[in-house]
């Protein structure tokens, strides 16, 4: 055994938490490799998953699109009213410094989640048609990986809970339609999310796919 | 040897040859010689520089990775210290004008009977970031020198935080949508105040620290010892 020839690193996979390196065998569809030392999941392959995963991101792009114009929220107290959509929200911090926060909060819930949505369909759709890979895609994947950690829709779902909570004594609150769509999408997201294996992504990217 | 491998394993991964006789001991890609790309997972010769597949920078190991870990986590903190000075909300009422920090109005909150998102609001503004720069810390720290936390638990509270980082922007998000809903010309008006900025900026900052750092190097740290710990 001591002396076998170096193995081909197309035949390895590494796991990129623990530097564990493996021989790679695919497995098939449905099922996962994970790291034996240290757990990572680092092949999570299903049937079909690149349609499923364009069609989600096709209707999380209009949710998100829609959500931003419609009416989000709305309260009334003592015959005053105000109304806002999302964008509104992420906007209010509007005056001064508090500029780039706004610009901030804007990207976290709206433009974040919108791109990564439209970076995954570009990415996958010639895949799923058996195409070559589009002009870009490792660079638009990569952007899709980096900007993951970055898109809040979730956490801003978890904010409106606890904003309504707080001002639920003050006033009156109206949920506009806006607000269903948000927590849809906000599903939809998550869902995705959990559908894509990137091995598999950046697999399909490679020259010559491993099979 | 077999080469099987126990556990919840499917079919997937095999142990490399080179473990000649003990299933669990693990080959590391350093030990092989070979590099494995952190974004795509594509594995390369050690002296690769790029990786061509997605054009990730090759490292066996991060050495900077620390220096980057530290910086990103004192901004954080020097972020986090004003963000709990200066007031979160300015409430203006028909009667006062009413200015609350992060736990102030957490406070307000409790006493005026919702302990719950009293909670939520001192869990994802304070004892979450509080919990994050501690275990940066605790963890950029073990890897230097040994420590009693197992590498499982160590690697386990590397990802509880790069996962749970994320979700103390709630109360910026909070105070977002009460300072656009409650515009309510002379009758009420919440507006956010300077602490908002800064909070968002330690939560950036220590996300970003909690992203530098190499988990790699939770396992090197150990694999040394852990030989002589369990050779089963």
């Amino acid at each position: 055994m001591s002396d076998t020839p170096p193995i081909p690193c197309t035949d390895l996979i590494v796991c990129p938490k623990c530097d564990a390196a493996y021989s790679l065998q695919v497995p098939p569809a449905g099922q996962r490799a994970v790291c034996d030392r240290c757990g990572q999941v680092l092949i999570d392959t299903r049937h079909k998953a690149g349609l499923q995963i364009i069609a989600v991101s096709v209707t999380v792009v209009i949710l998100i699109i829609a959500a931003a114009i419609f009416p989000f929220l709305s309260i009334q107290a003592g015959g005053a009213r105000n109304s806002v959509s999302i964008l509104d929200s992420a906007l209010a911090f509007s005056d001064g410094p508090l500029i780039a926060l706004a610009l901030l909060t804007a990207a976290l819930i709206l433009f974040v989640p919108l791109a990564r949505m439209m970076l995954a369909i570009y990415v996958l759709t010639p895949i799923v048609l058996d195409r070559p890979p589009a002009r870009g895609a490792a660079l638009a994947f990569r952007w899709s990986e980096a900007l993951r950690p970055w898109s809040m829709a979730e956490i801003f779902v978890i904010g409106c809970a606890v904003a309504l909570v707080k001002i639920t004594d003050l006033a009156q609150v109206e949920l506009g339609p806006a607000f269903w769509m948000f927590a849809a999408l906000v599903i939809l997201v998550v869902a995705q999310d959990r559908i894509m294996c990137r091995w598999s992504v950046w697999n399909s990217l490679d020259e010559e796919p491993a099979t | 040897m077999s080469g099987e491998i126990n556990g919840p394993v499917p079919v997937g991964l095999t142990g490399d040859a080179d473990a000649a006789g003990t299933d669990a001991r693990f080959v590391t890609a350093r030990e092989m010689g070979v590099a494995g790309c952190t974004r795509c997972g594509r594995v390369w010769p050690l002296e690769t520089d790029v990786c061509a597949r997605c054009g990730n920078t090759i490292v066996s190991r991060d050495r900077k990775s620390l220096q980057r870990v530290w910086a990103l986590w004192l901004v954080g903190l020097m972020c986090y210290v004003p963000a709990n000075i200066y007031p979160m909300l300015r409430t203006r009422t028909l009667a006062q004008v009413q200015e609350d920090t992060i736990v102030g109005g957490a406070v307000e909150l409790a006493q005026h009977g919702a302990p719950g998102i009293a909670i939520i609001i001192l869990l994802a503004s304070v004892v979450i970031p509080l919990a994050k720069f501690f275990v940066i810390a605790f963890l950029a720290v073990s890897v230097e020198r040994r420590s009693a936390v197992s590498y499982h638990q160590r690697q386990l509270l590397y990802e509880v935080v790069e996962y749970i980082g994320r979700w103390s922007m709630i109360d910026i998000f909070v105070v977002a949508i009460l300072s656009s809903l409650v515009q309510l010309n002379a009758l009420a008006a919440i507006n956010p105040g300077p602490a908002s900025l800064f909070f968002a900026l330690s939560v950036i900052f220590t996300m970003l620290s909690a992203q530098a750092f190499d988990s790699r190097m939770i396992w090197d740290a150990q694999s040394g010892r852990e030989e002589t710990e369990k050779d089963e």
